[in-house]
């Protein structure tokens, strides 16, 4: 496909025709629950967990997706909220007719403790005090994002599910699906993720945090009283957008053209057509994400490491079931989760005997593709899920 | 463009394919290293029930591939296959795949620590259609068998079927079992000069003794 095809803006194709296919208009549902135990040893109680579901659950309640979010994203997967122009994170896989296709599948995404949209996190009230928790909010992992849906699922009565998928941290959460609860889950689609933050993620994030905390506006996390850190969080959301791209995705999207100007303003307001896209994404960021919940959620993403309880990746899977199937997707310009870190997935599921399929997507979009991407990714995760689920016995 | 020609049924499925299909047990467990498109894969899993596997370097080929349901390693059989614990596998093919490898001996070696059987094939290039090109007119045969220039070939080894009847041996590979195709089906005799391909079923010779 064209480098510079805009999939997001372009109407969707499959096979040469084009759907109508999205989910329509959705809303937000919250689940309340008493408590959770987290890996610090601290509990969180009570907590909430706020979700979405797209398409119908079957009799047997045996065609459920669970899908995971990414460090900045939500419950709105697909479709449009009221109000809203813009469509979920994911709705160019999510409908009737697409990868995951709202037809066949119930599909459900929630979003992770500790995060600032419908979901308890820093943000949150903390009953005891009646004040947002601010740095009182339980440092959370991975698994306990895990465990929380865990519980979600149980209160929506669903045992089994069809796959768990999900890019970047959302193939993290996949993977410890698999690994905290192997007889749930029948396949996994890990897309752009890692097993483990490499160094170079975690200094990444730890510039972000920095960014964060040396603004003046943060005040230890006690600022929801007063003005945002908002200058910090935008800091930390350009140098993430960085990460995001790529080096030959940035050459087709800026090149070195100036914003607003024929020649160069020999001064330090913005020059390049690069520097205004960054300033305008941290810009609107902060209008949508809470600055503690970007400390929070970056240090579950540093803490993930899969092999840590058991020694070895491969040891991890040790007890997954012989039947379960994986598709684990890279992306060759995708410098921040490159495609070895998908490799050392596939190759310790392989170590297992377990069914696995790797694709490395050629696309010039970096890490964001897995994002943008769809028509590779449809295909694939489409024919996935057949097989997956015609081995389940399960008919639509 | 196909890596090569070869012969096929009347059913339009390849004569290699039909051999390779014949002798898999059913409900055994197969890597196919260069699996292309998945079709001798598809086949094995269709009408012998095998838990198959492929690895194919062509995105292209990798999504052909998954739309037949095949589950694929998208990377090059040169990286090894270190990652497989000894024994995986019943059968290993490399099915026109091996004259493509850099790292022959590695790879088949590699083949037969994984699996129990390695299945290969290969062009013979030492027909009588090449020998006579090289002959007569004194240039690097193209044939409908061998269909490159030298220099748009992806065949970086040229071998013959006596040729690969010495190496395995050296290799401490026994034959099993043979089966030649030539332009007009299954060739039986002369294979070094009449075959366009020979497919080898190899185990290591240690193997045979442990029974």
């Amino acid at each position: 496909m064209s480098p510079l095809k805009e999939t997001w803006l372009s109407d969707y194709h499959i096979d040469g025709q084009t759907f109508e296919s999205s989910v329509g208009f959705v809303e937000t549902c919250y689940a309340e629950f008493d408590s959770l135990l987290l890996d610090s040893g601290l509990v969180l109680a009570p907590l909430t967990i706020a979700y979405e579901t797209y398409g119908e659950l079957n009799e047997d309640r045996s065609n459920a997706i669970l899908l995971l979010h990414a460090l900045s994203g939500d419950a709105h997967a697909a479709g449009y909220h009221n109000g809203h122009a813009k469509p979920g994170w994911w709705d160019i896989m999510v409908g009737p007719g697409r990868a995951f296709d709202t037809n066949r599948y119930f599909m459900i995404c929630s979003n992770v403790i500790g995060g600032c949209k419908g979901s308890s996190g820093p943000g949150s009230i903390d009953p005891s005090t009646g004040k947002p928790y601010a740095l009182r909010f339980p440092v959370v992992t991975v698994p306990d994002m895990v465990r929380a849906q865990r519980m979600l699922l149980e209160h929506l009565g669903i045992e089994r599910l069809v796959t768990v998928a999900g890019g970047s941290m959302g193939g993290m959460q996949a993977l410890e699906w698999v690994v905290s609860y192997p007889e749930v889950v029948a396949s996994c689609i890990p897309i752009a993720s890692t097993y483990r933050h490499s160094p170079m993620q975690i200094a990444f994030n730890e510039v972000g945090r920095q960014a964060i905390m040396r603004d003046p506006n943060w005040r230890g996390g006690d600022y929801y009283a007063y003005e945002h850190p908002d200058a910090g969080l935008a800091v930390a959301r350009m140098i993430g957008h960085v990460t995001y791209l790529s080096d030959e995705s940035m050459h087709l999207k800026f090149g070195r053209r100036l914003r607003d100007k024929e020649v160069y303003g020999y001064d330090f307001t913005l020059d390049f057509e690069v520097e205004s896209y960054l300033k305008y994404q941290g810009e609107v960021f902060t209008r949508r994400f809470d600055a503690n919940t970007y400390l929070y959620i970056t240090k579950a993403l540093d803490y993930f490491d899969l092999a840590n309880n058991h020694g070895t990746l491969v040891e991890a899977f040790r007890d997954v079931p012989a039947e379960a199937r994986f598709l684990v997707m890279a992306f060759s310009s995708d410098w921040l989760y490159p495609p070895y870190q998908s490799k050392e997935i596939v190759r310790a599921l392989k170590g297992n005997g377990l069914d696995c399929t790797y694709v490395e997507i050629h696309s010039s979009f970096g890490h964001d593709a897995f994002l943008v991407e769809s028509d590779q990714q449809t295909h694939v995760i489409r024919h996935f899920l057949e097989v997956t689920f015609h081995r389940l016995g399960v008919r639509p | 463009m196909p890596t090569t020609t070869i012969v096929r049924a009347p059913s339009g499925e390849r004569l290699d394919h039909l051999f390779i299909v014949d002798l898999v047990e059913p409900g055994s467990r197969v890597l196919d290293l260069g699996c292309g498109k998945g079709t001798l894969l598809k086949m094995l899993v269709d009408r012998k029930n095998v838990r198959g596997t492929g690895i194919e370097i062509s995105e292209e080929r990798v999504y052909d591939a998954v739309g037949k349901g095949l589950s694929v390693y998208h990377g090059d059989i040169d990286e090894g296959l270190s990652y497989y614990p000894d024994h995986m596998f019943e059968y290993v093919i490399l099915s026109q795949t091996l004259q493509q490898a850099r790292q022959t001996v590695l790879v088949m070696k590699e083949a037969l620590r994984v699996g129990r059987y390695l299945i290969v094939s290969f062009p013979n290039f030492a027909n009588w259609r090449a020998r006579l090109q090289l002959l007569l007119k004194g240039r690097a045969p193209v044939t409908k068998n061998l269909p490159y220039q030298w220099y748009n070939t992806p065949n970086i080894h040229s071998l013959s079927i006596k040729d690969f009847r010495l190496f395995a041996p050296e290799q401490g590979m026994r034959v099993v079992k043979e089966f030649f195709v030539g332009s007009k089906g299954r060739v039986t005799r002369w294979p070094n000069l009449l075959a366009e391909h020979g497919v080898f079923v190899l185990e290591l010779t240690t193997a045979g003794e442990d029974q």
